[in-house]
């Protein structure tokens, strides 16, 4: 199993590689705190007052929303990172090394999951300070923040195969927003499924995103789960597993432009 | 094949859609040998190297390297060779160490050595004391040697060079060729593409000629330059207005008319030897002042234009010999 351990052990160089880049390319991490922030004011304060959530106040119905959707685009790093290296050559570098052919993009896909932790710490403490509150048991709250990292950590592998896919750095990050945002909104994040046309509806209720955010309702706040949560794990582990597959495979064949 | 063959390829094929950048491509390069790969921007070097350094499977025709097969054994080779680009492949949100650092660990060496190897090759490559500071912040040449140095880590036995002193200024380039040949002394067998001829004339032992995907000569610098004809006599005169008198004098040495190339009388001769102190004899008779008078061989300039009929690195002249000028 010296292949195996090997892979483990070329996964965490290549993460700690991705992590040691936040504190010193610090505006990155605007992405991860700022603009979640951001995204919670306006949310709540804008929107906030116009639409009618019947049985919840705006705020609580919002936060499990807008984290999935910042769960959704905490993969960016991971596109703008692997099409910064093929665009540098680095991936000529890592695929000329006897190192496992998963490990540049486990590694990013993995450092992942610690800024999507500080996105959702961020959230949740801005979120407390505009009136939300959690309404469950402790150990769903905690089962929701692990479904939420497991979503982000899917998410992360559409980017892999984003950023290697494009262009330039720039591309992938235009790429994933024209592909991820029109997702998040024709779901349940923000505002109820049942105010949409009908035919948004019809997307919407088979959405991933509505899926995932019905969980999160149900995890955080008590709402009727249906068959929400083990839905969600199910798409969370079909995105990883499908992307992850068709990433590593167009990696091993990557060509610098 | 022998087992002192380094790198050995036959008959290489690629396309990438309609374009075809290797059209049949041989190479082979004997154990701690310098195999120079000669030709102008898109004439197939860097798809001859990232065949051989297992990043893009041949379309037809087979390699090996270090005794292995670049298809069939490509894990295990990626343990023998080290590769560095035409870009500097290095992170620039890391410091120096750690990027060397990294490499070790990628090639997984034994626990401490890749950090012991980063800090006797930051020392090797004059980089010490920027050994903490972030990339970014390197210079041009400072980040290529950092890139050399990476692709040294694991010692590897075969090292792939992609025109590795492009854009470097002229001091870079000399100490890079140094380390280069220091490798070399050790060992280690080197391929190296470059588009310039006094880089090819001085680091390799062997050069092939590589031109719109196919070798088109191969031999040692010299004897590339025979190819192209024996030895010239220049003739450089006090003044411009002796020229036709010169020429008349010279007629006997000269193995035909001599031409004025750049205000130099230019003749390939009859005879080498005494060629110079007859043709010195002869003008002095004839009254005419001497400047200048040498032998000269070909250069690899010469070898180019008579091969390919175009200039090596047209679309960028830097470097292609003006030394010998």
């Amino acid at each position: 199993m010296s292949g195996f351990r090997n892979g483990v052990a070329d996964t965490l160089v290549l993460a700690r590689r991705s992590l040691l880049r936040i504190p010193r390319a610090p505006d990155l991490l605007l992405s991860f705190t700022v603009q979640p922030i951001m995204f919670v004011l306006l949310f709540v304060f804008v929107f906030g007052g116009a639409i009618e959530t019947p049985g919840y106040d705006y705020v609580d119905f919002l936060m499990p929303g807008i984290i999935v959707q910042t769960m959704a685009f905490g993969g960016f790093v991971t596109a703008l990172g692997l099409a910064e290296d093929l665009q540098k050559g680095l991936v000529d570098r890592f695929r000329s090394l006897p190192m496992s052919r998963a490990a540049v993009l486990a590694g990013r896909t993995l450092a992942d999951v610690a800024t999507n932790s500080i996105s959702i710490a961020t959230m949740i403490a801005v979120g407390a300070l505009v009136g939300f509150s959690f309404d469950a048991p402790l150990a769903h709250i905690v089962g929701g923040l692990l479904l939420l990292l497991l979503f982000g950590y899917a998410f992360s592998w559409v980017f892999a195969y984003i950023g290697l896919s494009s262009s330039s750095p720039e591309a992938s990050q235009s790429l994933g927003f024209i592909l991820i945002f029109p997702l998040t909104f024709i779901s349940s994040a923000f505002v109820p499924v049942d105010s949409m046309p009908a035919a948004l509806q019809t997307f919407a209720e088979v959405n991933p995103f509505t899926v995932v955010v019905n969980a999160m309702r149900a995890l955080f706040l008590g709402a009727p789960a249906g068959n929400a949560i083990w839905g969600a794990v199910a798409w969370s582990l079909a995105i990883a597993t499908f992307f992850a597959t068709i990433s590593v495979a167009k990696y091993k064949r990557a060509v610098v432009r | 094949m022998a087992a002192n063959v380094a790198i050995e390829a036959e008959g290489l094929r690629k396309s990438y859609g309609d374009v075809c950048a290797l059209d049949g491509v041989d190479l082979k390069a004997p154990a701690g040998t310098v195999l120079g790969l000669l030709g102008p921007n898109g004439a197939g070097k860097t798809t001859a190297v990232r065949i051989l350094t297992t990043l893009l499977p041949p379309d037809g025709g087979s390699a090996r390297v270090a005794g292995l097969d670049v298809e069939r054994e490509a894990s295990q080779l990626r343990t023998k060779i080290g590769l560095a680009g035409q870009y500097a492949a290095v992170d620039e949100n890391l410091t120096g160490a750690e990027n060397l650092e990294m490499v070790g660990r990628l090639y997984h060496l034994p626990k401490g050595e890749p950090r012991a190897r980063a800090g006797e090759l930051l020392e090797r490559f004059e980089l010490s004391d920027a050994a903490d500071r972030l990339v970014r912040t390197y210079s041009g040449g400072m980040r290529r040697r950092l890139d050399l140095a990476a692709a040294l880590v694991a010692r590897p036995p075969v090292l792939f060079l992609d025109e590795p002193t492009t854009g470097l200024d002229p001091r870079s380039r000399i100490a890079l060729w140094e380390t280069i040949e220091g490798r070399v002394s050790g060992g280690t067998t080197v391929l190296l593409t470059t588009q310039y001829l006094d880089e090819a004339d001085r680091l390799a032992d062997r050069i092939s000629v590589i031109d719109r995907g196919r070798v088109i000569a191969a031999g040692s610098s010299d004897e590339l330059k025979d190819q192209v004809g024996g030895e010239r006599l220049d003739v450089t005169l006090d003044s411009e207005a002796d020229t036709e008198a010169a020429i008349a004098a010279l007629e006997p040495v000269a193995a035909e008319r001599p031409s004025l190339v750049g205000g130099v009388l230019r003749m390939p001769v009859r005879q080498r030897r005494g060629a110079i102190a007859e043709a010195v004899r002869r003008l002095n008779e004839a009254g005419i002042g001497i400047d200048d008078v040498a032998m000269r061989r070909p250069t690899l300039d010469d070898v180019f234009l008579t091969l390919t009929g175009h200039a090596p690195a047209a679309e960028n002249g830097a470097g292609t010999g003006e030394g010998e000028r």
